[in-house]
């Protein structure tokens, strides 16, 4: 199966007061027509900055794209113009954000915004556009769907706000969607809810997701393969149940162990990372996650691990994922 | 999911009625505004019917110069025994042509500035902001002024040469709101799905900057009925024989202590005509408001 998209080697680096910072450092994943992509890791590490490079909206200055590919559906959409990546936003690749609050614009009827992109992309008219809407709010599960096109985003809560942003980026029906951290402002049982619908739209219509999380509690539940993220760089990938089993990244091990779980008993501590996120101006020398690690030898200072296979669909960035790989998380 | 579909109906959208009739009961549950609407309504008729209601042509002379409001001059006659009623109910058509026509042209120039300026950033907003700067330092009158020096006397110069002066105030405006505005994610999002820049200037931002540009647009109109009437008394104004409020207001200063009603009702007209225009804007930022909490 040919991927639907790949990203290879993605250089971004963003000049700051500080220096210049890539945010995204050799970033390499793909993503399969129909499949539910997960790229986890903590704030900084890279997660949306490689997927907004996808659609092209780093701001240009302070951010650059300075190398690599972003092949979608075979066309390198870095070489695209002006012009053209505008026909891929919202035709061939919709997008989700995390703040369905302020992603809607206040003054605008919901039908004015749901129909806008499909009247530009699909050639709709006004009465075309409103009936489809209409079926995609029904789609998405809002009640009542003739009388919300007619409402503004101050009528809707929070969870129907989102389900509007899911319509809307399923509107003309895109092979790819790209979620970036879709549930972090919402309730925990809306979040639960949200992230159910849109696993089941993807499966029913055969459109791919790329969920952008820091909460490995979606990754487990919902994606079907995991790309780990830290500092820029992608330090672990594989089957999201491989990962899961048999974690070979000790930053991937770290974040497991973090998460409170209800096998272990209660009022034990959790297990943090030790250490800051890192301060991308000042990365170490070799593998960046080093000063945190503690796995660490000598070898993690001189050199950065690259991305290698490990076993069946599971590639690690650690010198010491062949000891890691088979114990099981704590 | 039957949890949501319990808060949806708990918050079940409104039944929004047409513009028109949202419009109506704004108005009606609005006292200003319905003041400034009668009377702004009232001049409105004077200036489309205006020779039609005026009791005598608004240049005929007559001995009786100078003469307090009577029952033959309802509002007294000037120094060459002109009817001021006549010629107050003529200038209303003048008057309010200048306030209006000097204002839509300023908005659209200055607001479209404004808005290129503010989203193109860079270059663009280097130019012509400090164009707007430059003409931000000289007081608006005096460029009124000198722009009439240069066009030449005349009503339609008046009004370009006032409506030039007032493009800065909505180039700031717009060009600020839009520097706020164009950092909010739905802008992003407006992006994300293909929307072109224009577009995104003009149906995305725009109308998030609409209120404090009305404000400025119904403050700008009672100025620029005010300019008329400078510019008319300094001579570089409409021809002399032309009933224009600004200009019976500055003949009268010659005559102001024999005839206070020269002075007063000019005064009055213009005064009245601002006021409900400033009533109405209100009202008008009220309705182009969704988000003021009418709704839920």
């Amino acid at each position: 199966m040919t991927a639907l998209l790949e990203i290879k080697d993605l250089v971004v680096e963003f000049s700051t007061p500080g220096g210049t910072i890539r945010a995204a450092n050799a970033v390499s994943y793909d993503v399969n027509p129909g499949e539910i992509v997960a790229v986890v890791g903590e704030s900084g590490s890279g997660k949306s900055v490689t997927a907004l490079s996808i659609l092209r909206l780093i701001p240009d200055p302070p951010g650059r794209v300075c190398g690599g590919e972003i092949l979608f559906q075979g066309e390198n959409l870095l070489q695209y113009n002006e012009e053209q990546i505008r026909q891929v936003r919202g035709r061939r690749i919709g997008m989700i954000f995390q703040e369905p609050m302020t992603s809607l614009n206040p003054v605008l009827s919901i039908g004015r915004q749901m129909t806008e992109a499909m009247r530009l992309h699909l050639g709709l008219t006004a009465a075309q556009a409103d009936a489809k809407a209409i079926d995609l709010l029904k789609l998405v599960g809002i009640s009542d769907p003739e009388s919300r096109l007619k409402a503004y985003p101050h009528h809707l809560s929070g969870g129907m706000r989102q389900r509007v942003m899911i319509a809307m980026a399923l509107s003309c029906d895109p092979p790819l969607i790209i979620a970036d951290e879709p549930t972090t402002a919402l309730d925990v049982t809306i979040q639960a809810q949200i992230l159910e619908l849109m696993k089941d739209l993807c499966r029913r219509l055969g459109v791919a997701l790329v969920i952008i999380t820091h909460n490995l509690g979606i990754v487990a539940r919902y994606a079907d393969r995991v790309n780990v993220m830290y500092a820029g760089r992608v330090v672990e990938r594989g089957g999201a149940r491989e990962i899961y089993r048999r974690p070979s990244h000790p930053y991937t091990i770290g974040l497991l162990n973090s998460v409170p779980r209800l096998d272990r008993p209660r009022g034990s501590p959790l297990d943090p990372i030790p250490g800051n996120p890192p301060d991308l101006t000042l990365l170490p020398s070799g593998c960046a996650f080093q000063p945190r690690c503690t796995h660490c030898t000598a070898h993690c200072a001189a050199e950065a691990p690259a991305l290698l296979p490990l076993g069946q669909e599971h590639w690690s960035a650690c010198f010491e994922s062949e000891g890691l790989y088979g114990v099981a998380a704590k | 999911m039957t949890q949501e579909a319990v808060l949806d109906r708990a918050g079940a959208a409104p039944r929004r009625s047409s513009g028109w009739a949202r419009f109506a009961s704004l108005i009606l549950a609005d006292k200003k505004a319905l003041v400034g609407l009668v009377i702004l309504s009232l001049f409105v008729v004077a200036a489309v019917l205006g020779p039609v209601l005026s009791p005598y042509d608004p240049n005929a002379m007559d001995f009786d110069m100078i003469v307090g409001p009577s029952w033959t001059h309802p509002l007294g006659t000037d120094d060459l025994g002109r009817d001021l009623l006549s010629r107050l109910i003529v200038g209303t058509q003048i008057s309010l042509f200048v306030g209006v026509s000097t204002v839509a042209i300023a908005l659209v120039l200055g607001v479209g500035l404004g808005v290129l300026a503010g989203y193109l950033g860079g270059w663009v907003d280097h130019v012509i902001m400090r164009y707007i700067d430059l003409q931000w330092a000289f007081p608006n009158f005096i460029i009124a002024v000198y722009l009439v020096a240069v066009l030449g006397t005349g009503l339609v110069n008046v009004i370009v040469a006032i409506s030039l002066a007032f493009v800065d105030d909505f180039a700031r405006i717009a060009r600020s709101m839009v520097l706020s505005i164009k950092e909010e994610q739905y802008i992003a999002a407006a992006r994300t799905v293909g929307v072109s820049d224009f577009r995104i200037m003009w149906r995305h931002i725009l109308p998030n900057a609409t209120a404090p540009i009305i404000v400025q647009a119904t403050v700008s109109v009672s100025y620029a009925i005010l300019g008329e009437a400078s510019l008319s008394f300094l001579g570089l104004g409409v021809e002399a024989a032309t009933p224009t409020w600004g200009l019976i207001l500055s003949e009268s200063r010659s005559f102001i202590s024999r005839a206070w009603w020269l002075g007063i009702f000019p005064g009055l007209a213009i005064m009245l005509t601002v006021l409900s225009i400033n009533f109405l804007g209100d009202a008008l930022r009220d309705f182009l408001d969704v988000r003021e909490g009418r709704g839920i």
